[in-house]
């Protein structure tokens, strides 16, 4: 069955409607007579990191201190990796969207004051299971923005090196959607799903970050051309065992310490940054002190319910998990354990090399949120703030950038289409033998499934506790190539098939230059993260950024000097 | 990870179909909702809570601690009600009000 088209025009398309995403589209509602188009994989509603709600707001500027503080703490907590101008520029943002989210309706707890009641040193504590209803509605009361849901993207339209556009399908019905814009927001999320998961069975996608995000952001970007930074900056995050359910609101909320089987408190020979904290719990276990602890045995039953509601607001399995135990939090410690790792730029600096604006390396296109690098510890109101600076620097470059012509583009959208065409053409399996070569009976699954296997045996999953060396990297990029040809001619039968073999697409691109960068690193700079077994200790020498882009077909890596001030990026073709 | 639709509560609303951030529930060809990837389930519960019929439950997995226990969601205004039922045993309900912000 051929595909149905849909063409659409607008003079800003934001692919991905998360955090960041609808913030850029409400910074660009005001602006009337401005057409915005907002495509989203799922529903705008639920969609992204926000699906399940959040309980803190981690990033806020608390009187007494300062957004310079706040880039002090993230330069320290990121050992140096990071983007001065770009963390300054959103904790400078962080309490102005703080308010527009209050005005939307976030519950936010306050002190007998009025101020907002803290918890840590940056966080304050809200009611945020419905903090992505409240933005989706938000956005859906505007006049001049139009919500694609339900479209997954996968190709951006490029006309001499500029981005104009994108093409996607719908993931219900058999539907390719060609959008031209004069300027494009990726505001997709980071990388789930690349490593063999902590929970490989039934329970695959019981993890940290939404298995959803597979990564198409950085996929978009790297076919295109655009310059990424620091992806072997990974993140491995420290949860509650089995539910990976989050662990600051019991090491914050109740002040429990992280202790070892014997007891011992832990989390100073390590540091206290999120890597070390991610690091001590993975060594105290290597080493034969395991399994490790946040202590909560003997907290009070009040706090017991506080915990139970509290976890219900954010990750409600770990709620669950307590009452299936039979044995409140007062009354059995939290068992930790680290994640496998993941690639998302709102934690670490992993994503698009962008400049103060959001603009990336290509012309038109800006990024915010998860898929931009260099502004590590963005949480939710870092990825608005990031939103808000695409979007205003979008605008100021609109003048300067014209809609394509339809013609232009025609060759790049019958390439797309036939690739989505080539993957729902049933394969001739008509003979065992044609089984198994290609068009093959390989499923998305399995094939990521295999992809996941290579990641955690040869790239540092946890099965190695994170450790990695040249020697098994390159064994990982040789399986990588296999796999990523059997992809390629992948069958399904409708667009939902359609939409898993894209995801693997991306998965298999991301985890290519992530090995790449992993390489190209080398030294051990974040222990918790990831342990280069070839070089094992921090080198000053290593104090830049290792950036990377696709030139022809090959991954190229580049290394760039730390940048403290301001940088605007301008670009060789200035005639629209 | 997953869900349960209990289909003689469910009128088909479609609301779960949104909420669903990893599109994992859709229309099968008779026309009835159903979960198309359980084992693609995230656990974050949206299609619980955007349930007005108190037809989706959800459970942990075996490999994770779950006992068979089931969880659902009822709303009553701002309050929800969190009702978790023990495959032998007295339901356990948590109520927590939007208007109240967590305290930890």
């Amino acid at each position: 069955m051929p595909f149905h088209i849909v063409e659409k025009t607008a003079d800003i398309l934001i692919i991905g409607g998360g955090t960041a995403g609808c913030w850029a589209a409400l910074t660009l509602c005001a602006h009337e007579g401005l057409s915005v188009l907002v495509t989203e994989k799922a529903n705008i509603r639920r969609s992204g990191c926000l699906a399940a709600g959040v309980n803190a707001i981690n990033a806020y500027i608390p009187a007494g201190k300062t957004p310079e503080d706040y880039l002090e703490y993230v330069r320290w907590d990121a050992a140096g990796i990071i983007r001065d101008d770009l963390v300054l520029s959103m904790a400078q943002r962080f309490n102005s969207v703080v308010g527009q989210l209050e005005d939307l309706g976030l519950v936010i707890l306050k002190d007998e004051t009025g101020a907002y009641a803290l918890r840590g040193q940056w966080n304050i504590k809200i009611n945020g299971e419905n903090i992505k209803p409240l933005l989706s509605q938000a956005v859906y009361r505007t006049k001049n923005v139009e919500v694609l849901n339900h479209v997954n993207i996968t190709d951006y339209l490029t006309l001499n090196g500029r981005v104009v556009g994108a093409a996607g399908f719908s993931v219900r019905e058999q539907t390719a959607y060609f959008l031209r814009a004069k300027a494009v927001i990726c505001t997709t999320g980071g990388a789930a799903g690349l490593y063999r998961p902590n929970n490989p069975g039934f329970s695959q996608h019981k993890m940290w970050y939404p298995p959803f995000n597979t990564g198409a952001g950085y996929a978009l970007g790297i076919r295109a051309g655009a310059e990424m930074t620091t992806f072997e900056m990974r993140f491995v995050a420290q949860r509650c065992k089995d539910t990976i359910a989050p662990t600051g609101t019991i090491a914050l909320g109740v002040g429990a310490k992280q202790v070892n089987a014997q007891g011992e408190e832990y989390t100073s020979r390590y540091g206290l940054s999120t890597s070390g904290r991610a690091y001590g719990t993975t060594n105290e276990t290597h080493q034969g002190r395991g399994p490790c602890y946040l202590n909560t045995v003997g907290i009070t039953s009040r706090q017991d319910e506080e915990l139970l509601k509290a976890y219900l607001n954010m990750a409600p399995s770990q709620t669950l998990k307590w009452l299936e135990s039979g044995k409140r939090p007062s009354q059995q410690n939290v068992e930790l354990e680290g994640t496998e790792p993941y690639v998302v730029g709102g934690h670490t600096a992993s994503g698009y090399w962008v400049d103060t604006g959001r603009r990336t390396t290509l012309r038109g296109l800006y990024a915010a949120g998860d898929v931009a690098g260099g502004a590590p510890k963005k949480f939710v109101t870092g990825a608005l703030a990031e939103g808000e600076i695409a979007a205003n620097t979008a605008l100021v470059d609109l003048p300067g950038l014209s809609l394509p012509e339809d013609e232009a583009l025609q060759a790049q959208e019958q390439a797309i289409l036939q690739t989505y065409e080539r993957h729902l053409t049933p394969a001739d399996t008509s003979s065992v033998k044609r089984h198994f070569v290609p068009p093959c009976r390989y499923t998305s699954q399995q094939l990521e499934e295999a992809m996941q296997k290579v990641m955690d045996d040869y790239a540092g999953g946890i099965h190695s506790s994170y450790r990695y060396s040249e020697a098994q990297l390159d064994i990982a990029q040789e399986r990588l190539e296999g796999l990523t040809a059997l992809a390629q001619n992948l069958r399904g039968t409708d667009t939902d098939d359609l939409l898993h073999i894209y995801e693997l697409k991306d998965r298999l691109l991301v985890c290519q230059s992530l090995i790449a960068h992993l390489r190209a690193r080398r030294e051990t700079r974040w222990t918790g993260f990831g342990f280069n077994t070839d070089y094992p200790g921090v080198d000053d020498s290593w104090q830049l950024y290792v950036n990377s882009r696709l030139e022809n077909g090959k991954l190229k890596i580049h290394y760039r000097n730390l940048v403290k001030e301001a940088i605007t990026f301008e670009y060789p073709d200035s005639n629209g | 990870m997953s869900i349960l639709i209990q289909t003689d509560k469910c009128r088909n609303c479609g609301r779960c179909i949104e909420a669903c951030p990893g599109n994992l529930i859709q229309v099968n060809p008779q026309g009835k909702v159903w979960l198309r990837h359980p084992e693609e389930c995230w656990g974050c519960t949206s299609c619980l809570k955007e349930c007005q019929f108190e037809a989706i439950y959800f459970y942990l997995g075996a490999d994770i601690g779950g006992r068979g226990s089931l969880m659902h969601t009822r709303r009553e205004g701002d309050l929800c009600h969190w009702i978790v039922e023990p495959p032998d045993g007295r339901p356990v309900v948590i109520t927590v009000d939007r208007r109240s912000a967590n305290k930890y």
